[in-house]
């Protein structure tokens, strides 16, 4: 096979400049060395990602607990039942889950939306060159910098009722409010942990915007100055289409790590997490492992992933089919 | 998502427990022993350095080596979990031993049968109602005590005398004593609780309902949570905040017991109830030991039970598919051992799970003496069942999320504790199948 013609080779040809004696040589002769190089790589990224995915839906398939997790090759399989109890919103289970999406779908769309606001807000302030341009860009990359569990636990000292920075500000120093709320239990639990998960994000918008506002050239603003356009109208008009590439996948990598988000509400909150705070990777892991229940667990991680998949496929497909018409 | 990290570090682990099979030889050589420790002082260097001459006793008694890991709380359970699914378990591993039916139930552990039992010094020297969390009611334990704990009700006694009243025998006195005592304009409570700890919140939902004669779980492992007496007892509970409003609600968001013990020691609360080993958190915000007394949590007039803690503590587990288990159970024996109970007792702030052993915790004989008793004889074990950890967190953070509804000025009623234990059970009810 390797000596006759290569009509469909088998690797991506190598650029033609190069195809000299000697280059076809070893064409012939080491036709297996690619796979062998890759092979390495491949066979680690099965172990890694492919292997773990597929046990855990298969998994989703197994009555896996307590019982019989010792022996978990030979969990007992019990087809849909899984997804059927973590889809059935008349149960607890299921309806536990639902309360625990909707809460993260709020969630998701005030931090990214807030995040892209604010990063964009920030990326445009700072577009043209004045004194103390790069402080400020070095200021606003803090949160981003930060060790996260350090951040996220500050934060935690900052939202506390007797203690904390933030009722003082509120309560003793600006006068704003009578009685000290509390930020970590009840209902201002799901501001807080969306103030908190915004902090971080926002700078990773603003790095992205900046990044994309470089490849926008001077002139064109300055075309649509000499025509006229107000400062908001060169914004719309010019910079969010020319960002469209950065913004289509700015907004999907946001959306997925914040669905997806488990160590905001795991520090924020410890393991006295309120309802509010209850996000789905986290529920989804109090459902496995405080519970022993991985079947259930599993069957809800997949859920989320065929979850996300879709949102991530019908997101694409509608942005693309958008960007083919204009 | 942490199904994969599960799955990622099984996988592997499996992968090369394959590769490297054969090839030990176990008859040569000294034997080395595994032993997971569970965090008991202050650090996990603390421990090892407080274990590390117990173990080495023991090398020097039987020529077994111990190789001694000590795992932080937060990590004991995955770590077990883990080790279960992989076998690639340590010989010898420290539980909390309210786990104890519920890591039963995986087969993991070795049965404790009659003869391993002798092995260990016999049934008969430990503790009865200790000994008694070790497996479920009718069948072999796979745990053993190690160290004991136990609730007490911890009181300020200048503050009592201040006010002409004496410790609390019955829940009214404990209430009334708590609105007495109670400044809210001084910054002064009657009881501090940690309301945001689901741990704590589980274990008195456990200890009001058995005072009313409830149980948790029917005779087939099926939870019971919406019976009158357990709604009864969690009520009562919730209204020490919220009728009686003798606890700061602030203490809703007070999600491990320390909070309310350094708030008792800085005399922001004239009561706490709290475990046996609080003493050194008391101590340590500065109030002397003299300063305050212990009595047992009181139950209601007319309370079925004087039950005044559940049986607190951890106990110690052999892995089944240890390769030295003649050598892990004298290991287990050692750390049981009268001489060794005493000698972690104090480092621990831990009670003896030994039956006629005085406990070495303290310097004070009635505080050792009213513990001791409570632990003996005022303890129930949690519920012997496989869902008992699945108990502890659903009904615990129900609770939590309660307390939390009173403290922010909302109204918890009987029929809002019902139907949170109706949500509760059949969550548990779901997994039991």
């Amino acid at each position: 096979m390797a000596t006759t013609t290569p009509a469909a080779p088998p690797v991506p040809a190598p650029a033609r400049a190069p195809r000299t004696a000697p280059a076809r040589r070893t064409r012939r002769s080491g036709w297996w060395l690619p796979y062998a190089l890759l092979a390495p790589a491949v066979l680690l990224e099965l172990l890694i990602h492919l292997v773990p995915m597929l046990t855990g839906i298969w998994m989703s398939f197994t009555q896996l607990t307590r019982f019989t997790l010792r022996d978990w090759t030979s969990a007992p399989w019990v087809g849909l039942r899984n997804y059927q109890v973590a889809l059935d919103v008349d149960g607890a289970v299921g309806r536990a889950l639902l309360e625990s999406f909707a809460v993260t779908c709020a969630y998701t769309l005030l931090v990214v939306g807030t995040a892209w606001v604010l990063g964009m807000a920030a990326a445009v302030a700072l577009q043209r060159p004045f004194r103390g341009r790069s402080l400020f860009r070095t200021l606003f990359l803090v949160p981003y910098a930060l060790p996260v569990y350090a951040g996220i636990v500050t934060w935690n000292f900052m939202l506390q009722r007797d203690t904390g920075v933030i009722n003082h500000l509120l309560v003793e120093n600006l006068g704003v409010l009578d009685d000290r709320p509390f930020w970590l239990i009840g209902g201002n639990a799901f501001a807080s942990v969306v103030v908190v998960a915004t902090w971080r994000l926002w700078p990773f918008a603003f790095l992205m915007l900046t990044a994309g506002l470089q490849s926008v050239p001077d002139d064109v603003y300055e075309a649509a100055a000499m025509d006229g356009a107000h400062a908001f109208r060169s914004w719309w008009s010019i910079t969010l289409p020319m960002l469209r590439p950065v913004n289509l996948v700015l907004v999907l990598v946001m959306f997925l790590w914040v669905f997806n988000d488990f160590t905001t509400p795991y520090v924020l909150f410890g393991t006295a997490q309120p309802p509010a705070g209850d996000l789905i990777s986290f529920h989804i892991y109090n459902a496995s492992f405080l519970t022993w229940n991985f079947g259930a667990g599993a069957a809800m991680s997949v859920l989320l992933l065929l979850f996300l998949l879709l949102v991530t496929g019908v997101y694409l497909i509608t942005l693309n089919r958008r960007s083919r018409r204009a | 998502m942490k199904l994969r990290h599960l799955a990622a570090a099984s996988v592997p682990v499996l992968l090369l427990a394959a590769c490297s099979s054969g090839g030990d030889a176990a008859d040569d050589g000294p034997v080395t022993l595994t032993y997971w420790a569970s965090n008991q002082g202050t650090s996990l260097d603390h421990d090892k350095e407080v274990l590390t001459p117990v173990l080495e006793d023991f090398t020097e008694r039987t020529g077994v080596e111990v190789d001694l890991e000590v795992i932080g709380w937060s990590d004991l359970q995955t770590r077990i979990q883990t080790a279960v699914t992989s076998g690639q378990a340590p010989d010898v591993v420290n539980i909390g031993n309210t786990w104890a039916v519920s890591l039963q139930a995986t087969g993991a552990f070795l049965p404790l049968d009659d003869a391993a039992m002798d092995a260990i010094g016999g049934a008969d020297k430990f503790v009865a109602t200790a000994l008694e969390t070790g497996g479920a009611p009718g069948t072999d334990p796979t745990s053993v005590p190690l160290y004991g704990l136990a609730y007490g009700l911890y009181y300020n006694t200048a503050m009592f005398a201040d006010a002409g009243l004496q410790p609390p025998t019955t829940w009214e006195e404990m209430v009334a004593a708590a609105q007495a005592l109670t400044d809210p304009a001084a910054g002064v409570y009657g009881m501090a609780l940690a309301a945001g700890s689901y741990t704590e919140n589980n274990h008195f939902a456990f200890i009001n309902a058995t005072q009313n004669g409830a149980e948790l779980f029917d005779a087939d492992g099926n939870p019971t949570f919406t019976g009158d007496g357990v709604v009864d007892g969690i009520v009562r509970y919730l209204d020490l905040m919220q009728d009686a409003g003798a606890v700061n609600p602030a203490n809703a968001q007070y999600d491990n017991a320390s909070f309310a013990a350094a708030d008792f020691a800085n005399g922001k609360a004239a009561m706490i109830l709290n475990q046996s080993n609080a003493g050194a958190t008391i101590e340590a915000n500065g109030m002397a030991p003299d300063a305050y007394g212990v009595v047992p949590f009181p139950a209601p007039q007319d309370a079925v039970s004087d039950v005044a803690s559940h049986v607190a503590g951890i106990n110690v587990s052999v892995f089944g598919n240890t390769e030295h288990p003649d050598e892990a159970l004298q290991l287990v024996e050692h750390l049981t051992s009268a001489d060794v109970q005493t000698t972690l007792g104090r480092p621990f702030s831990s009670l003896p799970v030994l039956k006629d052993a005085t406990a070495a915790f303290t310097d004070d004989a009635e505080l050792a003496a009213i513990f001791t008793e409570i632990y003996n004889e005022r303890s129930a074990p949690l519920p012997l069942v496989p869902a008992e950890d699945q108990f502890e967190t659903t009904v615990g953070k129900a609770m939590n999320a309660m307390f939390a509804t009173i403290a922010t000025g909302g109204t918890v009623t009987a029929d809002d504790v019902r139907e949170a234990m109706q949500t509760a059970q059949d969550q548990v009810q779901a997994s039991v199948g």
